[in-house]
């Protein structure tokens, strides 16, 4: 007869890779800022070294490509990956300027109705075991792509401008986003002097109807035009105060940086004199 | 003796369809045309907001074509502008599915017996809040900003209206001379030429119609405002009046210096 | 670095790249909207080519890619032999000279029938060899067409 004998305990499991944060950009609003904010908060967070992978899921009316200039690379998109036609590891986009960024870009082509559902919560999944962040860029609206977007992401971020559609589609949003997501506000394209006229919302005017934690606040300036003309994120520029902001959210978002959330000052005297804005 | 039937579209949202939307419709409405703004951003209303009548709303869309009402319960009056203009509201609490194309297109057809103009403010996007806006229309207003998404986007969506047969006529919407001139914005030209669509409206920026939403009153009816004027021509253009574009010119030192806009 | 110097002096203003950019990305965007006419394409190119060389039509493949400032067309085309029409014809092999009895030595070197020297067929000039067709680049600089 056997002895019976105690297994001896089984050897620890290796230390395992923390799983990605995935970590959704959406609005409701269209034109807020949710791609803009997509490609500059994950051009910074890369830029710290953090493996970065940005998602885009507006299927049909793609642009986080031409945000972020990448637009000439893109040989394959997610419904390639998803439907067996392409390699994840084909479809990843490099950034030259960033190498630990990564971009997989929509389908120009296809519709948000053609992608699967589990398939796309199976695929941000892989990519959490290879990526410290997983970004997705949500597209307009509370449909499948937005509800594709929201799959798999427990952390989102909400962009909203201080424009009253804005803040009403925003916090429709919150609302379908439900209890388990964990939500933060940008609010983008502020323009303090109107806002010292009393002629645009406050960021506690938003807040106020929001109530979210504030992440950041971005100024109205004509650089994101300019950066978005020949796609070079902000983010990269050491001199922009945007993207400064953007960089001060990326931090805020690793947990490096634990100032509030400054509100730009209005443009002094001088900045007017000489050209506006910067 | 049927209306026009236009859908206002972009493809990128935050473009400007809405308020292109309201004040065209604000402007034709102060010719003495009588004129239905219908809203198809089912589940992210704003029209209504933007006129300044979100609280006067009874019935919606959904709820018209549900049969829980008639189509004139659902219309609301704007009383700014006497018996010329309506909007009937999109639901805010469904989505987009809520109603079919047939469906829509049968809105609109018996809108149509109502009035001279029914213009659907289109949601962002392509899939099937766009099907539902087109499927009623018969001529489309392009919106679009001098940026590189927005006409990316607009050209796509002029593909998807040109495999309809619809006619399109641009609007571009939030242009600023100031950065046209330093080379920092695409120009009227460049946007024209790239989407080779027949230009409707040239709208400059304006921090003005951010003040002007918040109350809830569409820039059209502010006479001092230089957009007012601007509708106003794009109004009578849709009528078939030949008239001239505005040389737009950027704000001086002066004014910049002082905080106003010139011209 | 010459490309760096000239953006450090001549800085291209922004409104030009982003037409340039749009320009190109709105025709990557087109052709890839217009299917039927990419096969069209395909079709034609497989039936130009096929008159030069075999090629393995199921295998074709048709892209189009953005490289620098052009958009390419790439033609993947497995060619699986030459057509014959297509071969160069090969010179005759010279015709031996014909057996003749050993002559006597007195015999007359008239006796001997004339020998041309080594008979070789006329040639003709030699046709021009097929270009081996595997990739072709095209730069396409069309306006974007709308379907």
């Amino acid at each position: 007869m056997h002895e019976l004998r105690e297994d001896p305990l089984p050897a620890a499991p290796p230390a395992q890779q923390p799983r990605g944060r995935c970590i959704v950009v959406t609005s409701g609003k269209g034109g807020v800022g949710k791609t803009t904010t997509t490609a500059n908060v994950g051009v910074a967070l890369a830029a710290t070294g953090a493996r970065v992978v940005l998602i885009d899921a507006d299927v049909g009316l793609r642009n986080l490509d031409i945000v972020l200039g990448l637009e000439a690379r893109v040989r394959h998109h997610v419904l390639d990956v998803l439907e067996g036609n392409a390699e994840l590891d084909d479809a990843l986009v490099s950034d030259k300027r960033v190498p630990s960024l990564k971009l997989l870009a929509a389908s120009q082509t296809r519709e948000k109705d053609d992608v699967d559902t589990n398939a796309f919560r199976g695929l941000v999944e892989k990519l959490r075991e290879r990526f410290d962040y997983v970004l997705i860029d949500c597209p307009a609206g509370i449909e499948k792509g937005f509800q594709n977007a929201i799959v798999g992401a427990d952390e989102a971020i909400i962009v909203c401008t201080p424009e009253v559609s804005a803040v009403r589609d925003a916090d429709r949003v919150v609302g379908l986003l439900g209890e388990r997501v964990k939500i933060t506000l940008i609010v983008n394209r502020l323009r303090p002097a109107l806002v010292r006229r009393g002629k645009m919302l406050s960021v506690d005017d938003v807040n106020a109807i929001l109530r979210l934690p504030l992440l950041g606040v971005i100024a109205d300036e004509p650089g994101v035009i300019i950066s978005t003309n020949k796609g070079e994120p902000l983010a990269l520029d050491a001199n922009s105060p945007t993207g400064d902001a953007y960089r001060k959210i990326a931090g805020r978002i690793a947990g490096t940086d634990t100032s509030a959330p400054e509100i730009p000052r209005e443009a002094s005297f001088l900045d007017k004199l000489f050209g506006g804005q910067r | 003796m049927s209306a026009r039937r236009i859908v206002v579209t972009s493809g990128k949202g935050g473009v400007g369809k809405t308020t292109t939307t309201a004040n065209l419709g604000a402007a034709l409405a102060l010719r003495g045309k009588r004129v239905v703004l219908i809203d198809a951003d089912i589940g992210l209303r704003n029209l209504d907001l933007v006129l300044g009548l979100e609280k006067r709303i009874v019935f919606d869309i959904v709820e018209v074509v549900e049969g829980r009402c008639q189509l004139r319960q659902a219309l609301i009056k704007d009383k700014r502008f006497g018996e010329s203009l309506s909007i009937l509201p999109a639901a805010q609490t469904r989505d987009k599915t809520a109603v079919t194309e047939n469906q829509f297109a049968k809105v609109i057809d018996d809108l149509a017996e109502m009035c001279d103009y029914a213009i659907i403010d289109c949601p962002a996007g392509i899939e099937h809040g766009f099907r539902n806006a087109v499927a009623g229309a018969r001529e489309a207003i392009v919106v679009t900003t001098p940026e590189v998404s927005a006409i990316r986007d607009a050209d796509r969506v002029i593909g998807k209206l040109n495999e309809r047969g619809l006619p399109i006529r641009l609007v571009i919407n939030r242009i600023r001379p100031d950065m046209v001139r330093s080379g920092d914005m695409l120009s009227v030209e460049d946007v024209c030429e790239i989407l080779s669509a027949e230009l409707l409206g040239i709208v400059p920026d304006d921090e003005d119609v951010i003040d002007t939403t918040n109350r809830g009153e569409p820039i059209a009816l502010r006479a001092e405002s230089r957009l007012a004027g601007i509708y106003e021509k794009i109004a009578r253009r849709l009528e078939g009046e030949i008239v001239p574009f505005t040389a737009l010119n950027a704000p001086n030192f002066l004014s910049r210096f002082l905080g106003r806009k010139a011209g | 670095m010459l490309e760096f110097l000239k953006r450090l002096f001549n800085p291209e203003p922004s409104s030009v790249t982003a037409r340039e950019r749009l320009r190109l990305v709105l025709l990557s965007d087109h052709l890839a909207l217009a299917p039927d006419v990419v096969e069209s394409l395909k079709a034609d190119l497989i039936a130009v080519i096929s008159k030069y060389v075999d090629v393995d039509a199921a295998q074709c493949d048709v892209t189009f890619e953005q490289q620098d400032r052009v958009v390419a067309m790439l033609a993947n085309i497995p060619i699986l032999g030459m057509k014959p029409a297509a071969r160069a014809p090969r010179p005759a092999p010279p015709e031996p000279p014909p057996m003749i009895d050993a002559a006597p030595a007195s015999a007359t070197v008239a006796d001997a029938p004339d020998v041309p020297d080594a008979a070789v067929a006329p040639v003709a000039p030699a046709a021009p060899k097929p270009r081996r067709r595997r990739r072709r680049r095209t730069g396409v600089n069309a306006a974007p067409a709308h379907g």
